[in-house]
């Protein structure tokens, strides 16, 4: 039997040993502040790059309030936990960036640590970006810290009790964050590989299209199985997609480079910000991104190919009169205030989607399709951009509701949606925060 | 046959329930200070004011609108008596063809209503669903902000306007 002495002394060393793995976990050292450096000490060739990169990385949706600077952060982030504050990564020494070292920003990319030692929240997407390469980190620093400096103190989260501890961080890095986790595969394509670098790293798609846990990391066996953002929902990118007609490889290319596609509609909510910026990026990367995401749909089982050509066919002999008369509230919406570009021979972009095309109506989900009537579809400021005219202000949350049950039981040809109603109502009084950011 | 309440007055209408609002404003009312532009709802020259909100009337049927109160240009004010958005509109001679300008209007006058000092990034934002092809923007720009001015002094009253 042991001694009290002996097991005293083991339980000191158990406590010792798990105070120092603690403080392993958590603890990360500040990083010495410079001074910031002179945008011309960058090679210029090594800036455009890092412009290349930081619009592939969509960085300036989450760190740019529309209207306000490029780049200044304070954005808000609605989460499960609550709402998270884009910080401010302009060189501003105070405010933004300015007094980061590469090595600062490396780990920050890395590791998800600022510049003081502090663990930053994983709404900074870092489980991606850590398979970004260092080469690729240079080219960002050198292109962020080439920015207008932009006095913009950073805003406080608002978090609840522990979520507001950024010790929870480190615990979250254990058990989500995993290093180095992609490799080349030389049984595949360049092109595919490129394409699995950027999808994995610093496109970070999964943030958005792969569902999260309780704690908010992506659930790793559910990979692009569709998510949550901003109040819309990320379709599915998998096998599981439900759009109409089958993704491949070339409407990939065509939608993410030019924003539409005539099988497929247009990227609108969250994701029209993602194409506005692969509309500028060396084709070859989205080329690259399409190769690989096609490999994620995989080919389509001959079923899912038949529903597609099915799609199709409804699409190109719908006519403007609903087949069952128009007697219900929802036929005469849709007869009235979406037939007139819906149901055109125009194809979009200058008419609307068929909406047997509709990936918002086979959606399991209702909130995109509500999030679109409420709002429409507000043009860009400065860039050619599909519009549609919202119906917040004549609809009815019943009336809406009406339509969009018409609409999924004419064209989704999915169950019907449950609680549609009170979808509405949610998205109306939520709207969403990408919408938002239009107004001034 | 359905009740339609139009600048204050109810119109008994025989229409179709999905009937474009644009329409029986035009052809049965023949209030046409309301354009047709595109039928589409994507050029605002059909703007007209439902309870307080500017709304695309030609996507808009009939069957919304029980129970509602419809404004029109009409509505507002008159060739002898213009109302403060008309007034600012002819002074600024914010227009060059004018088929877009019922539109702005409308759209600028529920704006004002709700905000009477809107910025000027708050009235582009506005009116960036009405297109005007002329390009008499700067123009509107200075009508709104003229008309937020008018509306709130006593000039704009209808016995200021009429005064000789």
């Amino acid at each position: 039997m042991a001694s009290p002495r002996i097991i005293g002394s083991v339980v000191a060393i158990a406590v010792i040993a798990g105070a120092i793995a603690a403080v392993a976990i958590v603890w990360r050292p500040a990083i010495a502040a410079i001074d910031p450096p002179a945008p011309q000490s960058f090679d210029s060739a090594l800036v455009k790059h890092g412009r290349d990169l930081a619009a592939i990385g969509n960085c300036n949706d989450c760190h740019t309030v529309r209207g306000a600077k490029d780049f200044a952060g304070g954005l808000p982030v609605p989460t499960p936990f609550g709402t998270i504050y884009s910080s401010n990564i302009t060189p501003d020494a105070e405010t933004g960036i300015g007094r980061w070292s590469e090595a600062a920003f490396r780990r920050a990319m890395q590791s998800g640590v600022n510049r003081d030692g502090q663990h930053l929240y994983p709404t900074f997407p870092y489980d991606h970006f850590t398979h970004v390469s260092d080469d690729d980190d240079r080219a960002l620093y050198a292109y962020l810290m080439t920015r207008q400096p932009v006095r913009a103190p950073a805003r406080a989260n608002d978090l609840a009790f522990p979520f507001n501890q950024r010790v929870a961080v480190a615990g979250w890095k254990v058990l989500f964050l995993r290093h180095g986790t992609t490799q080349p595969d030389s049984t595949k394509s360049a092109e595919w590989n490129r394409g699995a670098y950027l999808v994995e790293g610093l496109a970070h798609c999964g943030a958005c299209h792969t569902p999260r846990n309780a704690l908010g990391a992506e659930k790793s066996q559910a990979s692009f199985a569709g998510g949550d953002v901003d109040n819309w929902h990320a379709y599915a990118i998998n096998n599981q997609s439900s759009a109409p007609v089958p993704w491949d490889n070339d409407a990939l290319f065509q939608y993410l480079r030019q924003g539409w596609h005539p099988d497929h509609g247009v990227a609108r909510g969250p994701m029209a910000e993602v194409v506005s910026n692969l509309s500028e990026v060396p084709e070859s990367d989205v080329r690259a991104i399409a190769t690989y995401m096609a490999g994620v749909f995989g080919p389509p089982t001959e079923e899912r190919k038949l529903r597609g050509d099915e799609a199709l066919a409804r699409a190109s002999s719908s006519q403007v009169q609903p087949a069952n008369g128009g007697t219900t509230t929802g036929a005469q919406l849709y007869v009235a205030a979406c037939a007139p570009c819906h149901a055109t021979d125009r194809a979009p972009p200058f008419g609307g989607i068929n909406l047997a095309l509709s990936s918002a109506l086979t959606s399991p989900d209702a909130r995109n399709a509500a999030n679109i009537v409420l709002s429409g579809i507000r043009p860009s400021a400065g860039e050619r951009s599909p519009i549609m005219p919202g119906f917040a202000d004549s609809m009815s949350d019943g009336q809406i509701a009406a339509l969009l049950d018409y609409l999924r039981t004419r064209f989704g040809n999915q169950p019907a949606w449950t609680n549609t109603s009170d979808i509405v109502r949610d998205i109306r009084r939520t709207q969403t925060v990408s919408l938002q950011r239009d107004q001034p | 046959m359905m009740t339609l309440k139009v600048n204050g007055q109810d119109h008994k209408i025989d229409a179709d329930p999905d009937t474009p609002l644009l329409y029986v404003l035009r052809e049965d009312l023949k209030l046409n200070a309301a354009k047709f532009g595109c039928g589409l709802g994507q050029c605002g020259a059909c703007t007209v004011i439902v309870d307080g909100k500017a709304v695309l009337s030609c996507v808009t049927p009939l069957l919304l609108l029980e129970g509602k109160k419809v404004t029109t240009l009409e509505g507002l004010g008159t060739v002898e008596t213009p109302a403060p958005i008309q007034r600012a509109f002819i002074e600024e001679q914010a227009a060059q063809c004018g088929y877009c300008i019922a539109g702005m209007m409308m759209r600028a006058q529920a704006l004002l209503a709700r905000n009477s000092k809107p910025t000027d990034a708050e009235i582009r934002a506005e009116l960036q669903l009405n297109l005007c092809r002329c390009g008499t923007h700067m123009r509107i720009l200075r009508a709104v902000h003229r008309a937020s001015h008018l509306m709130q002094t006593a000039d704009a009253s209808p016995a200021q306007r009429s005064a000789p």
